[in-house]
């Protein structure tokens, strides 16, 4: 029995391609049905993300079935020559392995990808498309995955301006719930930090921008509310959370009109993230008791310390992978027989 | 026996500080279970020393400064274990390792005063007092190391650089919530014990009175100004550190002045 694997990845793809093979979900039963057609293939996942498109299969005639499905996925789009990539057994596993610990990942370390892997098997398996090898590869897979993310820092940290922001209120205030923020300046930065906290529990956003439709129009999406930008400092009193991004020459929240609302701030922390450039917040501001400013720059340095520790853990990782690979290759070696 | 049971918890908490320390140098600092485990077993092995050394005493064993130290190592263990993981600050017991291994190591190799005679029994108001005093000052150990905590995690926020302490120290609210609670879990002990202290009528020392007067009373201070909103959570932990510094540089000396003349 020998495992397969074809298809494109946001490295040898990009996203004109990998959109036109892009398989939904409604068409995933389709494609599973037509996969199982090929004559000599036992088993089938078709994986499909934003950055990848992949097919694992197990066979015991694996280069007819390779040459087959090939041939499938070039009729998905008219024949389009797309740089394919085509493995059998060992580097099919070890591949697998890494996509699903989230080596292979755009982001390296991002956990999303493994939950779509459990989708896209949990759907093979429903569809009937599996077979003992591939229940087996796909178990094996997310045990390896489960133990790269204990075992090692690949997960560790935050890698984008969001999710930096999100982890550092969390270092802050502990439970986001309850907690309110305002954002100054409806930037798109700004918008998606405000939605990475309200998905962290957040109460309430309060958005204040020159343009006052603009900021009604941002409060709406988020479930938020619009205040007129000369009045920010007066709804500002139970803010926890301060975002930024105006376009304003010089700092509008300077250090003596801070001290006198964290007088009335009850000992509560606040914080700051101010993303604009020029910045809008007064930079010894951050000098207050219970005042934490984080500008664009800290942000991004935190994101590229947590790549880098990451990048750092990668031969740990492989070294992991490359146990469960042979251990995996060894179990199919004492199970060649194809069963459904 | 007792002596192996007080090494074995010299070399318990060793190894457990050390693990922290290589933990931390590799930049894999985890909220440890060794750290949980290491305690719990070091509580179990002091208390059976506390035990046995009690049957000889016929007494609780605090008699001498020896005795003071093995036991705030024990209370400060034991506030860590009930309170600990109700705040959910694990990492509290990689502070605390290093202090009971501190209070420890002092025991065993500073030259005090170990083996007092057997006394007559006291009056139990009078042991009430000794041993929940300590406890108390358990409760303010837990709370000063909580203290260094937050002034750790503000200090990494303020710094905004990130790193492997940042994100394995609890966040700084909780540390500031923790700090007020334990101090006032202290205080409150504490004004048992001293209320146990009147209620026997027992002969104190001046220095001894006001010693242990100026602690009750900045740790109340410190509630009071902390509950009006006047002392901010980052001065209340200064302040919690500074006020274990002298309870330990005192304790001494009041062991000296309450022994047994």
């Amino acid at each position: 029995m020998t495992i397969l694997c074809a298809g494109i990845n946001h490295r040898n793809a990009a996203l004109e391609i990998r959109e036109k093979f892009a398989i939904g979900n409604h068409e995933l039963q389709e494609t599973l049905n037509h996969l199982r057609a090929i004559e000599g293939l036992s088993g089938a996942v078709v994986v499909s993300t934003c950055n990848r498109v992949e097919l694992y299969a197990s066979s015991i005639t694996p280069t007819p079935v390779m040459d087959a499905i090939r041939r499938y996925l070039k009729s998905r789009t008219s024949g389009l020559e797309a740089p394919f990539y085509t493995d059998a057994s060992l580097p099919s596993v070890k591949h697998l392995f890494r996509v699903a610990s989230g080596l292979d990942s755009m982001v390296v370390g991002e956990t999303e990808i493994l939950g779509q892997l459990k989708q896209a098997y949990s759907t093979a398996a429903e569809h009937g498309a599996t077979n003992t090898h591939l229940n087996k590869l796909f178990q094996h897979a997310f045990r390896v995955a489960k133990q790269v993310r204990t075992e090692t820092s690949i997960t560790r940290g935050a890698t984008s301006v969001g999710s930096v922001a999100v982890d550092l209120a969390g270092k802050i205030f502990g439970d986001l719930g309850g907690r309110k923020v305002m954002i100054l300046g409806a930037g798109d930065t700004s918008e998606r930090v405000a939605r990475s906290l309200v998905s962290r529990g957040v109460r309430t956003v309060i958005v204040a921008n020159r343009t006052f439709d603009r900021a009604a129009a941002l409060a709406d999406q988020i479930g938020g509310l619009a205040v007129h930008f000369d009045h920010w400092h007066t709804a500002f009193d139970e803010v926890d959370i301060l975002i930024c991004s105006t376009a304003a020459p010089h700092p509008i929240v300077t250090r003596e009109k801070l001290e006198s609302i964290m007088r009335r701030h009850n000992e509560r922390p606040l914080f700051i993230i101010d993303l604009a450039v020029p910045r809008d917040v007064d930079a010894s501001v951050n000098e207050l008791e219970n005042v934490y400013l984080y500008d664009i720059d800290s942000i991004e340095e935190i994101a590229r310390q947590s790549l880098n520790i990451r990048q750092a853990e990668i031969v740990r990782c492989e070294a992991l992978i490359d146990t469960h690979v042979a251990e995996f290759m060894h179990w199919m070696h004492n199970h060649p027989t194809p069963s459904r | 026996m007792q002596n192996f049971l007080l090494i074995a918890s010299t070399l318990i908490l060793l190894c457990s500080f050390g693990y922290t320390l290589f933990r931390l140098g590799s930049g894999r600092l985890r909220p440890g279970r060794p750290n949980l485990a290491a305690l719990v077993a070091v509580f179990v092995l002091l208390s059976a020393d506390l035990w046995l050394r009690g049957q000889v005493l016929r007494s609780c064993p605090i008699n001498s400064l020896f005795d003071v130290m093995i036991f705030m190592a024990w209370s400060t263990t034991l506030i860590y274990l009930l309170v600990g993981s109700a705040y959910r600050l694990s990492l509290l017991g990689a502070f605390t390792t290093p202090l009971v291994l501190l209070l420890l190591l002092a025991a065993e190799f500073a030259p005090m005063d170990r083996s007092p005679s057997i006394r007559e029994l006291r009056d139990p108001w009078i042991e009430f007092h000794a041993s929940l005093s300590l406890i108390a000052y358990g409760a303010f150990a837990l709370a000063g190391l909580a203290g260094v905590m937050y002034l750790i995690q503000d200090r990494q926020l303020k710094k905004r650089k990130g790193g492997t302490l940042l994100y394995n120290l609890p966040p700084i609210t909780d540390l500031g919530v923790a700090n007020t609670r334990l101090i006032w879990l202290g205080l409150g002990l504490l004004t048992i014990a001293f209320a146990a202290g009147f209620v026997s009528g027992m002969q104190v020392n001046t220095i001894k009175f006001w010693t242990s007067a100026t602690i009750w009373l900045a740790y109340a201070l410190m509630v009071v100004l902390r509950q009006v909103h006047t002392l901010a959570p980052r001065r209340t932990a200064t302040l919690s550190v500074a006020a274990l510094g002298f309870i330990l540089l005192t304790l001494p000396a009041i062991q000296y002045l309450s022994a047994p003349k």
